[in-house]
């Protein structure tokens, strides 16, 4: 839905993604195209359909990784100015992931920006968030609304820390199901701060977090689960694993093992109970409710458009507040679904 | 309060049901006997009466929430708990000042605001709310607002209890059957050593039957001989267990609420019975000509003060097939063949005694009070063609109970058997969702489904339960991107998926648009193999309402599964 009072929309929400056509690019494309700009190496948002990526420089290795060595990527500094045809391209940081990007489009005298996934709180497994004055804003809206408030990581990487020696004294394995692709990183980062034992990765995990310590990120130093070794004694052990993992044939190897999930969603006691989890961490990468309504604000855009999350009622409360709010309809996650690939 | 509210926190962060006796019986450890008298009455499930309105306590949220009415009221369907959206929008984190005591805050705080009318009420309130942290915020608020579910069981509880005493399980699970007051006197008294002594009033733990799967050609090998059973219909009514002591009467729902007070003919009746009698039965509607629908029992377990016509109109009575106390004695270890004994004679005693008092004064309670007959079990087969014969008599089937059994605590395998009838089933179109409370919140499980009148359709059942979570996950997937319309928290979606509803029972409703009110609806299956115009007509679902034969008192029976809490029903 274009802002009322442009003529043309710079970006366009179709069904080969968020399309600019006076670019001639397509932003996170779900369909096949020449050019594709990518603001994070995460599934819904990076799929192998293009000829050409662009992708801000740290998110390369994590693009090959996921979509293919052999993709034709090209590395973007973050800030650095690209022409396509008579649009000017710049990518920033988005705070989300390592190498992950807002992407701002300048044409003429009109500025966009797409926020991607993104988060403002600090995060020491990536580059942090810069605001990104523009025009019209499209943003993420996963977390839209008001009881989704964070702690600082720090805080809660403590909680994850305490429940593992609990598991220590009690001697069970304490499993982890964080998302392989960030998530589990962010958790190895902050808990330097209280440990430096080894933890053990699923081997989902592990391939990414070697990416991330190559990157230059301090984490704690980790071991792929051996799958051939029948004895492992994992009690008082912290593993990590994707959330898939869960209910699989591969935790038979965790006896009585303790089971955590580190996601936004567990800050609704509902969604920990429904899956069955004993411990749910509150740790997103996505913007929480404060976080959403500050960059609106702050970025002084006079149009907002949302992607995927509680769209509706982000923009029903901006239209009351008398901005020029509207949801666009994009593939990313929809709104509630839980088992989003970063949440 | 801390304590408590850390012992919840732990209850609710493990799946284990180890773990959880453990910090419940560590909890008692430490707990004064007031705070632990609180505890147990919380954890078991029970609630203060209502304080405060629930329309009331959003009202208040609004306001201090400084948001749009619809945006807390959209967040609190998307949470799916009061108490929760409440400590998630208002409390602060870490801020915790509180000292004072569960049973302070219960008995010096919470209950005080019975007397208080709202505008008094609503400072106290709002002050607990954004002055607290998360976790104690949550737990008052629970407490204000209803039952704690915490995914203790009544067992589990007791185990705990027993653990931190030293005492049998089965003690405790007694000593807290009932109503009793949450004070240091009833924990010393929960805790006590065991005198064998019975609260005058307290019922039985019940047991019940688990649902027998088998085929009836299969029954010789799954079950054994015949002759080892007692076969008797199953009632679809309110179990409930009458107890006579101490020139005493207390009737008992399985939910274990007080229910004498709507049955005053069955109370009445029961000043007949020996004292020291505690009958097991089902209390069912029924007139000169038999049992009545369930619908008609309804009726009466709606008023707390039943009227005249009411009386006249729906009469009850107490169907006994047990008996648990006989003279002040606990049967429940005898097997059920002599407690069938005993059962039959204290019946006809009392029968005969009331046949008396009838010829004297007029009194009526001989029609109040009747013996579930056994059914004749000559073979499986016999028992397999009579069971047939359920839905013509207005029951749902068969109960079988080893005569050798003792009276069991709960659902134990093996022992009680309900043997019931195929439900009723129709193909009807989906055409609203909700999401769920708890651990459905923020999911659409809440699904209303419709059938066709003419070319429309007219919703005639809301089912919950019945598809799995894989169903659900893809259901709740599809909802959202397919929805019409919103009403607050109901979306009306496109009418594209039919689903097969089993029920229990139907009758004709004027307080439903479709004209028709079904018994226990739920899902049996996803139909991907029909399109919305093969989903059924109400015409042909109002066929189903056939005049059943009535049973006039040929065959009486055991009922494990009337729920004491008529609130379980489920019509749309």
């Amino acid at each position: 839905m274009p802002p009322s009072d442009s003529s043309q929309a710079l970006i366009e929400a179709t069904d080969r993604g968020l399309v600019c056509a006076a670019g001639g690019f397509v932003i996170d494309p779900w369909k096949q195209t020449s050019v594709a700009l990518i603001t994070h190496a995460h599934a819904d948002h990076a799929r192998r359909v293009a000829d050409i990526y662009y992708a801000a420089e740290s998110a390369v290795p994590l693009l090959r990784r996921r979509l293919g060595e052999d993709i034709d990527v090209r590395g973007v500094r973050f800030g650095e100015s690209l022409s396509f045809n008579d649009t000017r391209v710049s990518f920033h940081p988005a705070g989300h992931v390592l190498g992950s990007a807002q992407i701002r489009v300048e044409h003429r005298d009109d500025v966009w920006v797409f926020t991607g996934d993104f988060k403002r709180d600090h995060d020491p497994s990536c580059e942090a968030f810069e605001l990104v004055p523009c025009d019209t804003l499209i943003t993420e809206a996963t977390f839209a609304l008001p009881v989704y408030r964070w702690e600082p990581g720090a805080v809660v990487a403590r909680e994850i820390f305490d429940w593992w020696q609990q598991m220590k004294t009690a001697e069970r394995p304490a499993v982890l199901f964080a998302y392989s692709l960030g998530k589990a990183q962010r958790v190895l980062a902050e808990l330097t701060a209280f440990t430096d034992e080894e933890v053990f990765l699923h081997g989902a995990v592990y391939p990414l977090t070697e990416i991330y310590r190559e990157a230059g990120i301090r984490m704690l130093p980790v071991r792929p689960v051996d799958l051939s070794d029948k004895e492992a004694d994992y009690r008082g052990r912290l593993v990590i694993a994707p959330p898939g993992a869960s209910g699989s044939a591969w935790m038979r190897r965790f006896r009585n093992a303790s089971t955590g999930f580190c996601s936004g969603w567990m800050r609704v006691r509902g969604n920990r109970r429904r899956r069955g989890y004993d411990r749910g961490f509150v740790l997103s990468d996505h913007a929480d409710w404060p976080g959403l309504l500050t960059t609106i604000e702050e970025c002084g855009a006079r149009h907002v458009l949302t992607t995927h999350g509680q769209a509706a009622a982000l923009v029903r409360y901006l239209r009351e507040k008398g901005m020029d709010a509207a949801e666009l309809t994009t593939r990313f996650s929809a709104e509630g679904e839980s088992d989003g690939d970063s949440a | 309060m801390k304590a408590f509210s850390q012992l919840y926190q732990t209850l609710d962060q493990t799946t284990s049901t180890n773990a959880k006796v453990a910090a419940m019986s560590a909890y008692f450890d430490e707990a004064p006997a007031r705070d632990a008298a609180w505890a147990v009455y919380f954890l078991s499930g029970r609630r203060l009466k209502r304080l405060v309105g629930a329309a009331r306590l959003r009202e208040w949220l609004i306001d201090m929430s400084d948001l749009p009415a619809w945006l807390v009221e959209e967040t609190y369907a998307s949470v799916g708990d009061l108490a929760e959206t409440i400590a998630l929008l208002l409390s602060r984190p870490k801020l915790d000042l509180d000292t004072l005591s569960l049973a302070d805050w219960v008995e010096q705080r919470l209950l005080p605001l019975r007397g208080i009318d709202a505008e008094e009420q609503r400072p106290q309130v709002t002050a607990w709310w954004s002055g607290q942290s998360y976790e104690s915020c949550y737990i008052v608020t629970k407490l204000l607002t209803g039952a704690l579910r915490v995914g203790v069981s009544q067992t589990l509880l007791a185990r705990a209890v027993a653990e931190h005493a030293g005492l049998e399980r089965a003690v405790i699970l007694h000593r807290l059957m009932g109503e009793w007051t949450p004070d240091a006197e009833y924990w010393q008294a929960l805790i006590a050593a065991d005198d064998g002594q019975a609260a005058l009033s307290r019922p039985f733990p019940f047991c019940l039957a688990a649902p027998l799967e088998a085929e009836s050609q299969t029954l010789d090998e799954t079950l054994g001989d015949v002759s080892a059973w007692l076969a008797e219909w199953k009632w679809d009514g309110i179990r409930s267990q009458l107890v006579r002591r101490g020139g005493e009467t207390f009737l008992w729902s399985r939910g274990e609420e007080l229910i004498g007070e709507r049955f005053p003919e069955i109370t009445a009746m029961a000043e007949h019975l020996v004292d020291g009698t505690v009958l097991d039965g089902e209390i069912l509607p029924w007139n000169a000509e038999g049992v009545m629908p369930f619908a008609e029992l309804q009726r009466r377990i709606g008023r707390k003060q039943v009227g005249k016509k009411l009386l006249k109109d729906v009469p009850c009575r107490f169907l006994a097939y047990d008996l648990l106390e006989h003279h002040g004695e606990d049967l429940r270890d005898q097997p059920l063949s002599v407690r069938r004994t005993l059962l039959e004679d204290t019946v006809r005693t009392a029968l005969s005694v009331m046949a008396d008092a009838a010829v004297r004064a007029g009194d009526e309670s001989s029609a109040r009070l009747a013996l579930s007959s056994t059914l004749p079990s000559l073979n499986w087969k016999d028992l397999a063609t009579l069971r047939e014969d359920s839905r013509a008599r207005g029951v749902e089937g068969l109960m079988l109970k080893s005569l050798d059994s003792p009276y069991g605590t709960g659902r134990k395998r093996g022992t009680w058997w309900k043997w019931k009838i195929d439900p009723y089933t129709v193909d009807a179109v989906m055409i609203y969702a909700q999401a769920g409370h708890g651990r459905r919140a923020n999911l659409f499980t809440d699904y209303t489904f419709a059938v066709w009148d003419g070319d429309r359709l007219v919703p005639v059942a809301k089912a919950y339960s019945g598809l799995d979570n894989a169903e659900i996950g893809r259901l709740d997937k599809w909802i959202r991107r397919h929805t019409r319309e919103r009403f607050g928290p109901v979306r009306s979606v496109e009418p594209v998926h039919v689903f097969e509803l089993a029920f229990e029972g139907i009758n004709l409703s004027t307080r439903h648009k479709s004209g028709i009110a079904v018994r226990f609806p739920r899902i049996s299956r996803w139909r991907h193999d029909l399109a919305p115009k093969d989903a059924d007509s109400l015409e042909s679902v109002k066929r189903l309402i056939a005049a059943p034969v009535r049973s006039g008192g040929t065959g009486e029976s055991a009922d494990e599964d009337s729920k004491g809490r008529p609130s379980r029903q489920q019509v749309t």
